[in-house]
Formats: C-alpha cells, structure tokens, sequence
C-alpha cells in the first residue's frame, strides 16, 4: 500500500465513522395525538424545537378521536407506540400509568415542571403516589360565552348573577331571540351545561368536600344546585331535549341565541367557524349580587414519555420543551387555547381574560375527582341529568344515584 | 399388499390433503379473527384489570358484578331489555311489512320491478349514511319531518332527545335501511312456491289474506327461518344506528342503551365520560356471545321443525 492510498483509506474512514457517529446521535421521535385539526401548528412548534435540538426531529402522527384510548392503550400493549404521547388527564392517565405504560417525570430530566402550579402538576400526576407522568398541556374553562353584538342589538347587558340571568333571559324572548343555545342532545357537553351553571352555587370548597369524603352528593347543596338547572328549561330553545352540541354552537353563531354554557376549547374553533363574530366569554352569573361567581376549570391533558421508547432522553428532553414559557406563548397564540405554564403571555383579549377566570375557577368535579373507576361520576350525571330536565327525576334523586354508583369504587363515600 | 395398500389409500389422502389444502385459508382466517378473539375474551374475563393489563385471575367476579351487582345490574339487564325490544319491533315492522310488499311483489302488478329496486336500494347504504340522513330528517329545529307536522300545527318533539321516542326513532330508521333485505330474502321463498297450488287456492275462491297465511305462509318456512334468525343476530349485535343516531352513552338517560354499546363503553372507555375496564367488558361479550349462541341454536331447532319441503 502506498503511503497516498493509505491517507485516504483513513481519511475516507474517518468520514464514514463521522457519518455513522452523527446519525446514531440524531434522534427520529414520534408524538402521538388526538388532535388531528392542529396538526398544522404542532409541526410548527416541532420544527422550532428541531432549530434548537438539531438532533432530534420529530414526528406528528394523529389518531382518530374517539378511538384514541383503544389505539394508545394498543399501541402501548404491542410496543409500537410513540415515543412521546399526548395524554388526557385524571383518571385516563391513572389507566395508563397503573399498567406501566408511561415513564415517570421528575425534574432532574425535565426542569420544566417546575413551571407549573401544584394543581396542573397534580392532574398529571398518579393520585395513589402523586408522581407526575406529564407535561401539563392546557387548562379548559367552562363558562358563559356571550354574543355581543346580539346583546347590543336587543339593548342589554350579560347578566353577572343569577336574578339578572333571568330577567335578561325574559327581555330576550320578548324580542324572538333564544336565551341560551344549549340543549340535552350530546352527553358530555350536558354535564358541561352542568358544571357551567351549579359551580357558582356550589362555591368554592365544594369540591375538595366532596374529594375527601366530608360531604357526598347527596349533601342539600348538590341537589338545591341541581334544582336552578330546572329553571334554565324555559330559557333554552324548543324542543331542547334534542338540541345536541352542533346545533347549539349554530344557533349561538348565527344569532339566534345570545348565550351559550361551553368550554374555552371552543373559542378558536367558533371564530373559525364565523370570523364575524363579536362574542365575549364570561363568568356564569353569581347566585346573587355580591357573591364570587366561579367559572369551572379542568386540566385537558399533558405530554407523556412512553416507558418503552428506545429515544427515551431525546423524549424527555421534547417535553421538557414543551413545558416552557417559549412553547407555551407559541401554544396558546396559534391554538387559542390556554397553556397552563407560569410566564405565558398571553395576547388575545378574550383568552386573557378567560386566563382571568381560571384565579378563581372551581374544578370541573366528576372529571377532576371521580374519573377514577367505574361507574365515573361523569356517567352516572350524563346517564340521570336529561331525566331530571325531564321532569322524571329529582335532583336528590340525581345526588343519590351519583354517590351510590361511586361509592362502589371510592371508599370515602361508602356508607354514606 | 403394501402395493395394495398404497393403491387403496392415495387416492384418499390425496384428496384429503386437497381438502385440507383448500380449507386452511378459511381456517386459519376464522381461527385468527374469530376463534382466537373470543378465547381471549374467555380469558380476559376472569382477570381483574390493573389499568389496561390484567392483574389478578379473580374467578367468576366480573361476570357476578354484570349480572348481579348494581349499578352495572342495572345497565346490563336495562340494555339487554332494550336489544328485546329492538328484536321484537323489527319482526313486526321490518319483517311484517317486507312480508306483505313480498307479496305484493310476488303479484307482479305494473311497475313492481321499479317497487323492487325502490326497496331494495336503502339496503346498499352505509349505516353512516344512513344513521345521517335519519338525524337530519328528526332534526328538533330543522328537520324535515317536525316542519311537515308544524304544516298540520302540530309541534313534532324531540325524537331522538326525549326517552319516550328516542329508541323507536332509530328502530324505524333502521326498519327503512334493512328492510328491502327481508323482503328479498321472503319474496325468493314465495317464487319457489309452485304457481299451480297459488292458482288452484284462488280458483277455490280464497282470498288474498287467506293465500298469504294459509299456503304462503307455511311455505315459505325456510325463509322465515333465516330472516328470524339473521334479525336475532342484528338485534343483538345493533350498535352502529344508535352509536351515531344517540351516542355511546344509550342517550338520553340510557333509553337507547343496548348490550353492544354497553360493551364497548365498558370495555374501551370513552374520553369524555369512562374509562377501560377490559375484564368487565370481557364478561360482557361472553355473556352476549353465549345467550346470542343459545338462543340462536333452540330458535334454529324450533323453526328448522315447521319447515314443509316444497
């Protein structure tokens, strides 16, 4: 060998152990989610985490909604799932970190939790031990949203308490327009109609009372809660019962009715569904002059690390990301969503101040406390709330039911 | 003698590896998809979950608390009732009215090719498309059907939003879907029936009526059979109609529940209302799995009975 081909035998394997260093650095990541419309957004967000990580590129891959547990939980099982999974909260995690699914958080690999408030890093949290399982995502608040331009029109003002909800209810009849969109059509959204309307009568303690065991709902509370729920009947559109979610956002968007019980999750979706629309979302009103007025709050979900992923560092160091206040300014302006990260500045009037409510907000309770076993809180209400609208249940009836269904998993009612 | 043997034996193996040979595909296909599935589900069922992994083997457990503990007690015999009922409205309005357009049919009055197609074309529809259509036309505010009662001043309901109405919406949704399907399926029984003993009842001055339960009726047995039996087996496996028509919660408040929504809510979970309880969800299917099997098999028994060679 001459001593020209030996500098190239060596240069040419230099470079090729290079190339081969460099590609078992570079990390190819995959995010799983059910949220397919902000697929858009979230390669946007990857591709400014990749400008800073340029080893790591990641991977956006949507599942279909409604089968998105059976597909995680599948995945999961086969080992074939991402390395980076977009999570639900409460109890859904709860399934997931109990069969061992998903790698445990801390912040020596993830500094970033440390962005968060106890009550965010809770709802990712397994409730037996409250080890954290994920990067909160965003907070959703159910509230009031408030057609403006229907209000200016009919010469009123949104009502802040109870007495005035109704009186203004009554002035909107009179002039042909709706009250409030809502019907009894879609479960999930009914027990958002729900917590939208009771949480201002339940207060504030209400639930962490409910969460220990102290009270049960049972408790005259609930039911004289509940009770209000029967006067809202002649408010909301004929034929009620069967006004489903769709139909509710139409009539609310077409100005046929001022108001509507919903969720923030719905303010960027409304907007792009009528880019015309002046509306405003606002604190349901008060029991009376003179009381706080709560909106109802929930932790959407998180972003967890799969236990079983081979890029487990290149994971972890993903979801730290996107427990920053970089990711999380770039989450809530391009998805109109709130991100629950401490110093997010958040821009647009409305979601600023639905970040407002969110202070005092009490927690949406089936889904924060009683998703944890079966039957949830969450099914029982769905299954008796349009019996109780309907005039075939009483609202101690609905209690009784509800306690009685979760005491068969949760000790702190048993008995009671 | 080995010679004998061979020459005896060969061509017999030889056809049956050729039977086995054609077999296997189909064998393999229902031992993957079907046999295997369902003996996981045997399986998952005495297994309390953990999660979503099984934990610890707990006998006859999840079975007791389906059948006997409330409030699941409750849901199960509540679906299993509503399934009853689904069977039950389906014979008397699917299959009682395919019975008498079959006839109809059979007559051969003008235009009754066109009728055929008409009654048959639904059939061919996705339960998607269809589950669609029927929810607009019941829409509260804007279907169709509430705006031609608001013609004659009267106020339509809720159809699918109030219990009373909710679950025979989508029974007659699904009676306008299938049921060119059993009129098919009776008019095939009725055109194997001999023109002569037809014409031989009218010549002895029978009537319409008479014709259909006296001679028809009892001819077209093997027919009945099937579409009693294939309507049992609907019946009990309905889920697409009332998933997209109610929602998988049986709305409102459980009154369109049946054992196949019930399963699934319980085994799957839903993201906005439960969660996954495999071993539960497991009891379930067997439970639907063997009462379907038994009552299938004595249906089949009962009916096979009545049956007249033609």
């Amino acid at each position: 060998m001459t001593i020209a081909k030996l500098v190239r035998t060596v240069l040419l394997g230099g470079i090729t152990a290079g190339l081969v260093t460099n590609a078992a650095l570079a990390a190819d990541i995959t995010f799983w989610t059910w949220r397919q419309e902000d697929k858009a957004a979230y390669e946007q967000f990857f591709a400014a985490f990749t400008a800073e990580n340029p080893d790591i590129n990641v991977k956006f891959e949507a599942l279909p909604d409604d089968t998105y547990p059976t597909m995680v939980s599948t995945g999961l099982a086969a080992g074939k799932a991402a390395d980076v999974i977009h999570t639900h909260a409460y109890g859904w995690l709860d399934q997931f970190v109990r069969s061992g699914y998903l790698e445990p958080l801390d912040q020596a690999a993830v500094p970033s939790l440390a962005n968060f408030t106890p009550d965010a890093i809770e709802a990712l949290s397994f409730r037996e031990n409250h080890q954290v399982y994920a990067v909160p995502f965003a907070t959703m608040t159910l509230g009031l949203f408030i057609n403006k331009d229907v209000f200016e029109k009919a010469g009123l003002t949104p009502p802040t308490t109870w007495e005035e909800f109704k009186t203004v209810s009554e002035a909107l009849k009179a002039q042909g327009i709706i009250p409030l969109a809502n019907g009894l059509g879609t479960s999930w959204f009914n027990e958002m109609f729900v917590s939208v309307f009771t949480g201002p009568f339940l207060g504030s303690d209400f639930g962490a009372e409910l969460s220990t065991g102290a009270t049960t709902y049972k408790d005259p509370r609930y039911a004289a809660a509940l009770s209000k729920l029967l006067e809202l009947r002649d408010y909301m559109p004929p034929n009620y019962a069967g006004v489903d979610y769709d139909t509710a956002g139409q009539l609310f968007l077409s100005g046929r009715a001022a108001m509507l019980a919903g969720g923030s999750f719905d303010i960027a979706n409304y907007r792009k569904l009528n880019p015309a629309i002046n509306m405003d979302f606002i604190a349901p009103p008060a029991a009376s002059a003179g009381d706080a007025s709560h909106a109802s709050k929930f932790y959407d979900g998180g972003y967890a690390v799969n236990a079983a992923s081979p890029n487990k560092e290149a994971a972890e160091r993903l979801v730290n990301w996107m427990g920053t206040a970089e990711f999380g300014n770039m989450f809530s302006n391009t998805l109109g969503n709130i991100s629950p990260i401490n110093g997010v500045e958040i821009t647009d009037p409305i979601l600023h101040h639905v970040a407002e409510l969110n202070q005092t907000a009490v927690p949406h309770l089936n889904v924060v406390y009683f998703r944890f076993g079966k039957p949830t809180g969450s099914e029982i209400l769905q299954a008796n709330i349009t019996k109780m609208m309907a005039g075939d249940m009483t609202p101690e009836q609905v209690g009784v039911e509800m306690t009685n269904g979760i005491a068969t998993w949760f000790a702190p009612f048993q008995g009671k | 003698m080995t010679a004998e043997r061979r020459r005896n034996s060969s061509p017999l193996s030889r056809r049956s590896l050729w039977i086995a040979f054609l077999l296997a595909p189909a064998a393999v296909i229902m031992m993957t998809f079907v046999v295997w599935p369902l003996m996981s589900a045997l399986q998952l069922s005495f297994f309390r979950f953990e999660g979503l992994t099984p934990g610890d083997f707990v006998w006859f457990e999840n079975f007791n608390k389906v059948l006997f503990q409330s409030p699941f007690r409750e849901a199960t015999y509540n679906a299993l009732w509503h399934n009853i009922v689904v069977f039950f409205a389906l014979m008397v309005l699917e299959n009682g009215l395919a019975l008498l357009i079959a006839y109809a049919l059979l007559k051969e009055l003008p235009g009754h090719r066109v009728h055929q197609v008409i009654v048959f074309l639904p059939v061919v529809l996705s339960a998607v498309i269809v589950a669609f259509l029927w929810k607009l036309l019941l829409h509260p505010l804007f279907g169709v059907v509430n705006a031609a009662l608001g013609l004659f001043g009267i106020m339509g309901p809720a159809w699918l939003g109030s219990e009373p109405t909710a679950l025979g919406s989508i029974v007659f949704a699904n009676v306008w879907h299938w049921m060119g399907f059993p009129t098919l399926v009776l008019l095939a029984g009725m055109q194997r029936i001999s023109r002569e003993v037809l014409e031989a009842a009218r010549l002895d001055g029978a009537g319409d009526w008479t014709i259909l339960t006296k001679i028809v009726w009892p001819l077209i047995a093997p027919s009945v059979t099937i579409v009693t039996v294939l309507t049992f087996i609907g019946s009990f496996n309905w889920f697409e109609l009332p998933l997209m028509m109610a929602d998988m919660e049986g709305s409102p408040g459980r009154s369109t529940d049946v054992l196949a929504l019930y399963f699934y809510r319980t085994a799957f979970g839903s993201v906005t209302s439960g969660i996954q309880d495999f071993g539960q969800g497991s009891a379930l299917a067997v439970l639907m799995f063997l009462f379907v099997g038994a009552v299938t098999v004595v249906a089949l028994k009962y009916l096979r009975s009545r049956e007249i060679e033609i």
